[in-house]
C-alpha cells in the first residue's frame, strides 16, 4: 500500500516559492527553458524539501536541516572575487584551465577561455540558456531523469549559471578543466549552479570541480554528464567550506559503450554536505569507478548517496568510499547497484569503510543490490571501526607519539582511497588536505 | 642499566607475572628462557607499555627512571626497543616514512636535531644493505607482503637505526630458517656494545648459539626461577623445562 504523506509546507519551502516567483522573470532563458523551469518548480512543489520519510534521504532530513532559506545570491563584489582566487587553490597548483564562478555566476576576469584546444567548447551556462543552445535544449534535465528528486528539480527551476562543456568526437583535452565554484560573498546566500558536460565518442577529458564557500551559504549544484562510446572521462569533485555551509550536489551521468569513467568525490568541510551520484550504464563493456573520501569533524554531516544503474552488458563498476569521522560528526553512505534484466555479465562491487576517531561519531551505511539478471558478479561490503590499537602500539613502540601515530594510520586509510585518482598532482593536493586536517586535529 | 623489581602484571584480570626481579647491567646480554605461558612475552609487552598489560605492583627502572610511568613512545625515546615476535603489517604507511618518522620523533624527544634527507637515506641504505634488505622492500608498506624472515630483518633494521640502549628481542628466532637466523643474529651481534644491553627472549637454545648471552634466566609461572651462565641454556635444551615448572609450582 502506498500512502502519500502530505505535509504542511515549511517556512523554507514557502520562502523558496517566493524566491522563485520573484526571480523567474530575471533568470536566463526563455521559451523552452522557462517551461523547463516551470515544470521543475511544480515538481519541487509536489515533492517539497526531502525529509527522512523519503528513503533516499532517510539520514539527511533536509526539511528539518534547512530552517531558513538564504536569499538568492546577488552580484558578486570585488571582495568575493578576491576570495574566489584563493578558492581555486583547493586543488593545489596543478596545470589546469580554470573557469571560475563566484556566488554562482561566471567570472570572466578570473577565468581562462583563451586558446581552447581543438574540439573543446566551453560556454557559461547562463549564456547557453539565454541563447537556447541546442546542446542545452537537447540534454539538460534529460541525461538521467531523477524522478521525484526535489533538490534537482529545485536546481533546474533556479539554475543561474555554470559550465557547458563539449568535447568533440575523438578530441583529447590535455589539461584538466577546473571548475572553481566559490560561494564567497559576504552575505549568506543561496546559490544554484548547473553544468552540462558532453564528451563525444572516443574523446578524452578531465573535469575537476572545486567548491568552497564563505560563512552561511546554501549551495545547490548539479552537473549532467554525457559520456560517449569509447570516451574516457575523469571527474573529481572537492568540497570544502565552513561549518554552517549547506552543500547539496547531484551528478547525473549517462555512459556509452566501451567507455571509462573515473569519478572521485572528496569532502573536507561543510556543515551539511550531500553528494548524490546517479550513473547509468547505457552501453556495453564500460568500466567505471566511483570513489570518494570524506574527513569530518565537529558536528559535520556528510551523505553520499549513489545509484549505479547497469542497463548494458558486461560493464564493470567499482564503488569505493572511505570516511574518517571525528568529534560528533556523522557520515552516511547509501549505495545502490541496479542490474537490469539484459545487463548480463555485469561485474559490480561496492565497498564502504568508516574509521571512527571518537566515541561520539556515527557512521551509517546502506548498500543495496537490485539484480534482475542471472549471470552477474556483484557484491558489497561495509566496515566501520576505530583505529587498530595494535598498529598504534607498534608505531608508538618505535617512538612515534600517539597523535602522530594516529595521523599516519589515518593517512594510510585515506591514502588507499585517493590512490584511485590517476592525476598525481591532484593526489598530492588531496593528501596535503588530509595532512592539514590531521594537523588541525592534533593541535 | 635495567632493574625490574617485584613486578606483578595482570592481563585481562589474569595474573601473569608474580614478583619478577631482574637486573641487567650495561653492556650485558641476558637470555630469558622458559616454557610456553611462563610470561616471556608479557614481560616484553609490559616493558614496552602495551595497553592491557597492567603492572599492579613493582617497578621497571631504566637508569633509575620508572618506565611504567611513561607512554610507549616516551619509553622508546629513552632508549628502549622491543623487537616484536610478530611484527605488524601497516598497509599504506611506507617503510621509509615509518623509519623516518620514528627516528626523527625520537631525536626530537631527546632534543636532538632531525636528520636531513641525505643523512637519513644514507643511514637507511647502509643499515639495510647489511641485513640484505633491498630497496623494493623499503618502498613497500611497513612489513606488507614480507615473509616471516623479512619481517624479523626489518625489526633489526629499525633497531640498528634507532640505536637503543636496551634491546628486548621477543622470540626473534621464531619462524626463521637457518639462513635468516644467521643474518638476524649477525645483525644483532653487530649492535652489541659496552653501552648497550640486550634481553633475548627465546623458547629454544638454538638462537643462543648465534647470540651468545652473558647470563641465562629461566622464567616459569611469572618469575625468574633460576639464573646461570650460558651453560644453563644447554642444560635446558637437554632436560626440558619440566623441572622448573615444578619448582615454580612449589614456590607459588
Amino acid at each position: 500500500m502506498n500512502v502519500e504523506v502530505l505535509s504542511m509546507k515549511t517556512g523554507a519551502e514557502l520562502a523558496l516559492a517566493e524566491a522563485y516567483a520573484a526571480a523567474k522573470g530575471k533568470l536566463p532563458g526563455d521559451g523552452k527553458i522557462v517551461a523547463l523551469r516551470e515544470a521543475a518548480f511544480q515538481q519541487f512543489e509536489a515533492a517539497g524539501l526531502p525529509s527522512w520519510r523519503v528513503e533516499q534521504w532517510h539520514y539527511t532530513d533536509l526539511r528539518s536541516l534547512i530552517r531558513d532559506v538564504r536569499p538568492l545570491a546577488g552580484v558578486a563584489d570585488a571582495a568575493a572575487k578576491a576570495r574566489a582566487k584563493d578558492a581555486g587553490r583547493l586543488v593545489g597548483d596543478i596545470d589546469a584551465r580554470r573557469i571560475v564562478f563566484v556566488d554562482g555566476v561566471f567570472a570572466p576576469e578570473l577565468s581562462d577561455l583563451e586558446k581552447l584546444s581543438p574540439g573543446l567548447t566551453i560556454r557559461p551556462m547562463a549564456q547557453a540558456l539565454a541563447s537556447g543552445d541546442p546542446l542545452v535544449l537537447d540534454n539538460l534535465g534529460k541525461v538521467v531523469p531523477a524522478e521525484r528528486e526535489g533538490v534537482i528539480a529545485l536546481n533546474t527551476a533556479l539554475m543561474r549559471d555554470g559550465a557547458l562543456i563539449h568535447v568533440a568526437k575523438g578530441a583529447t583535452v590535455e589539461h584538466p578543466i577546473h571548475l572553481v565554484f566559490a560561494a564567497t560573498g559576504d552575505k549568506p546566500s543561496s546559490v544554484f549552479t548547473r553544468s552540462l558536460v558532453i564528451i563525444e565518442q572516443g574523446a578524452r577529458a578531465m573535469i575537476v570541480e572545486s567548491h568552497d564557500a564563505a560563512a552561511g551559504h546554501h549551495v545547490n549544484t548539479a552537473i549532467e554528464m554525457v559520456v560517449g562510446d569509447k570516451a574516457h572521462v575523469d571527474h573529481i569533485k572537492i568540497t570544502a567550506g565552513p561549518d554552517d555551509l549547506v552543500h547539496v550536489s547531484s551528478l547525473m551521468a549517462a555512459v556509452g559503450a566501451n567507455a571509462r569513467l573515473n569519478d572521485f568525490t572528496f569532502n573536507i568541510g561543510g556543515g551539511v554536505v550531500r553528494n548524490q551520484l546517479f550513473v547509468r550504464f547505457d552501453g556495453d563493456a564500460t568500466v567505471a569507478s566511483l570513489r570518494g573520501a570524506s574527513l569530518l569533524k565537529g558536528k559535520q554531516h556528510a551523505d553520499t548517496t549513489l545509484v549505479a544503474d547497469h542497463k548494458a552488458r558486461g560493464c564493470q563498476s567499482r564503488e569505493v568510499f572511505a570516511s574518517v569521522l571525528d568529534g560528533e560528526s556523522r557520515g552516511v553512505f547509501q549505495g545502490k547497484i541496479i542490474v537490469r534484466p539484459h545487463a548480463q555479465k555485469t561485474d559490480a562491487k561496492m565497498m564502504t569503510r568508516s574509521l571512527l576517531l571518537s566515541e561520539t561519531a556515527e557512521a551509517d551505511s546502506k548498500p543495496e543490490l537490485e539484480i534482475f539478471a542471472d549471470d552477474v558478479q556483484c557484491g558489497h561490503g561495509a566496515t566501520a571501526g576505530a583505529l587498530d590499537e595494535d598498529l598504534k602500539f607498534y608505531l608508538m613502540a618505535r617512538g612515534i607519539p600517539e597523535n602522530e601515530a594516529e595521523s599516519l594510520l589515518v593517512q594510510a586509510f585515506i591514502g588507499e582511497a585517493i590512490e584511485g585518482i590517476e592525476h598525481a598532482g591532484l593526489r598530492d593536493a588531496l593528501m596535503e588536505h588530509v595532512v592539514a586536517w590531521l594537523r588541525a586535529r592534533g593541535s | 642499566m635495567l632493574e625490574v623489581k617485584n613486578l606483578h602484571v595482570t592481563v585481562d584480570g589474569k595474573q601473569i607475572l608474580n614478583g619478577l626481579d631482574l637486573v641487567v647491567n650495561k653492556g650485558e646480554v641476558h637470555a630469558i628462557m622458559g616454557p610456553n605461558g611462563s610470561g616471556k612475552s608479557t614481560l616484553s609487552y609490559v616493558m614496552a607499555g602495551k595497553p592491557g598489560y597492567e603492572a599492579t605492583e613493582g617497578q621497571i627502572l631504566l637508569d633509575g627512571e620508572n618506565l611504567l610511568e611513561l607512554e610507549p613512545d616516551e619509553r622508546a625515546a629513552k632508549g628502549l626497543f622491543l623487537a616484536f615476535q610478530y611484527p605488524l603489517e601497516i598497509p599504506g604507511v611506507a617503510t621509509m616514512t615509518f623509519l623516518r618518522t620514528a627516528l626523527n620523533a625520537q631525536r626530537k624527544a631527546r632534543g636532538e636535531a632531525e636528520h636531513t634527507t641525505p643523512e637519513f637515506l644514507k643511514l637507511v641504505r647502509d643499515a639495510a644493505a647489511k641485513l640484505e634488505i633491498n630497496q623494493d622492500m623499503l618502498r613497500r608498506g611497513v612489513n606488507v607482503g614480507f615473509s616471516g624472515g623479512e619481517k624479523k630483518r626489518n625489526e633489526i633494521l629499525q633497531m640498528a637505526l634507532l640505536q637503543p640502549r636496551l634491546c628486548v628481542l621477543d622470540e626473534t628466532d621464531s619462524g626463521l630458517d637457518i639462513d635468516a637466523l644467521k643474518i638476524v643474529s649477525e645483525g644483532v651481534n653487530r649492535l652489541r656494545s659496552p653501552d648497550r644491553s640486550m634481553i633475548v627472549i627465546t623458547h629454544y637454545q638454538r638462537l643462543l648459539d648465534h647470540i651468545v648471552p652473558d647470563v641465562v634466566h629461566v622464567l616459569s609461572r611469572g618469575r625468574i626461577v633460576k639464573t646461570g651462565g650460558k651453560a644453563l641454556a644447554l642444560e635446558l635444551e637437554a632436560k626440558g623445562y619440566a623441572e622448573f615448572q615444578d619448582e615454580a609450582a612449589l614456590a607459588s
